[in-house]
């Protein structure tokens, strides 16, 4: 490593205080407001044609209407969340589903998932990522619909993971046996994405 | 994992008031990809660290690698590259990074390139690819500025497109214009779009790049004129950053 030791001639930087700088992970920083980072344009969705699917790797896929998903129970949760791209922006709020509850009653030999998109976004996550309480499929955000660019109407959130696992205007999951790499895995982004393992990229 | 290493900076040119492109000697560059970026980090001296991601402005194929960095006065990144950091100074950085947002010459699409402020940047790359290349593909730039001052690569733009080489470069200002200014004068429009982009029937290869308001703005109105979202491909910055 020939940049070891290296300082950077007269940088001091600006600090974070002790309390927030446990919660942020390596090489990030903390952000108030809530930048938007999209590889497209952002599409616009039809509510009266939208649903959600969980299929693949399952006997009998499920779907759900915009009206279904929303009659189903909803949590309300206070995360922290962190972009590759180096924000992080602590206690934010979301309304949504947990994907326990949609995938409650589903027996599967699957052990990976590819959460898919309008606009043919993927990415993929293991089962174990976005069960047992860590992802959710979310409609609101701090209060408010989910503006469109923020992922609206529906965006997946998987707050343990770097932010582009949170893939906007989900329609769905697909459950696999083996590992399919998504649209940034396959661009050059690390295959699970842990930003206190500071996973951003292939081989780190 | 893409390494760490130290490039020395060999010149600074300031770009506007707020904008400096730094000129850097690498002595392991890998080489990139015209749109790619590279991730800089600062360490203090008690080992305090900050990281942020600046695009790449030089082409694949020139001699110094090149970032172009706006200073935002409340960043904690931007204000050390534009403002302390001197030439012979080292900077630590890694790269290339980044496999989608990024064009090859081989492409031979028309090019659409569309830039709000420093989102110049990753197209700037494109373009002097481009003027490098043996078969060169049309290219339109779409670059709109506040002021006329805060046009970044100015004069260089002007000199690429004088090369009678197929690229034209339309500039808009939002906010002053100075007088005799020939270009448009308000933020990107419909009508502005449908002056300058390719006819949907060709095809283009688009790159957006910008401040979120600006990009939705403007891929939406590609989306308008029937352009194939998988056209389009964009990078964004929010207000924050640097």
């Amino acid at each position: 490593m020939p940049a070891m030791g290296f300082i950077s001639r007269g940088f001091r930087g600006r600090r974070r205080d002790v309390a927030s700088s446990a919660r942020v992970p390596p090489g990030q920083y903390v952000v108030t407001d809530f930048p938007v980072l999209s590889a497209g344009p952002t599409p616009r969705v039809n509510l009266d044609q939208w649903s959600f699917s969980i299929e693949g790797e399952i006997d009998e896929p499920k779907r759900w209407t915009w009206k279904e998903f929303q009659a189903l129970p909803s949590e309300t949760v206070t995360k922290d969340i962190h972009c590759v791209t180096k924000w992080s922006k602590l206690d934010t709020t979301w309304k949504g589903v947990s994907v326990d509850t949609l995938m409650g009653g589903v027996e599967t030999a699957a052990e990976f998932s590819t959460v898919f998109s309008d606009g043919g976004y993927t990415t993929n996550l293991t089962l174990d990522d976005i069960t047992g309480n860590k992802a959710w499929v979310a409609y609101e955000f701090d209060g408010q619909p989910l503006d469109p660019e923020h992922g609206g109407p529906v965006r997946f959130l998987v707050p343990h993971l770097y932010f582009w696992k949170s893939a906007k205007w989900v329609r769905g999951i697909r459950l696999q046996k083996e590992e399919h790499p998504g649209f940034w895995e396959t661009n050059g982004y690390h295959i699970r994405g842990d930003p206190w393992q500071e996973q951003r990229y292939w081989g780190d | 994992m893409i390494k760490w290493q130290l490039g020395t900076l060999a010149e600074l040119k300031p770009e506007t008031p707020r904008v400096s492109s730094l000129y850097l000697d690498v002595p392991e560059w890998p080489g990139h990809l015209a749109g790619q970026h590279v991730d800089v980090r600062l360490t203090a001296e008690d080992g305090y660290q900050a990281e942020r991601s600046y695009s790449i402005a030089s082409a694949p194929e020139d001699r110094r690698l090149a970032l172009t960095v706006e200073r935002l006065d409340d960043g904690e990144v931007s204000p050390y590259l534009v403002g302390e950091l001197r030439v012979g100074d080292k900077l630590e950085f890694r790269g290339p990074i980044g496999g989608f947002f990024v064009w090859q010459g081989q492409d031979e699409r028309p090019l659409l390139l569309v830039a709000g402020g420093s989102g110049i940047v990753p197209l700037m790359s494109m373009l002097r690819h481009r003027a490098s290349a043996s078969r060169k593909p049309p290219a339109r730039l779409l670059y709109s500025s506040r002021k006329f001052e805060d046009i970044i690569y100015a004069q260089k733009l002007a000199r690429l497109a004088a090369a009678g080489d197929g690229l034209s470069v339309h500039h808009t200002l939002t906010r002053e214009k100075p007088s005799g200014w020939t270009g448009y004068t308000r933020r990107i429009d419909a009508a502005m779009v449908k002056d300058v982009a390719w006819p949907k029937d060709t095809t283009p290869a688009v790159f957006v790049c910008g401040p979120t308001s600006f990009v939705e703005a403007a891929a939406q109105l590609l989306v308008a004129m029937d352009y194939d979202p998988r056209w389009i491909k964009t990078e964004r910055f929010g207000a924050t950053g640097g």
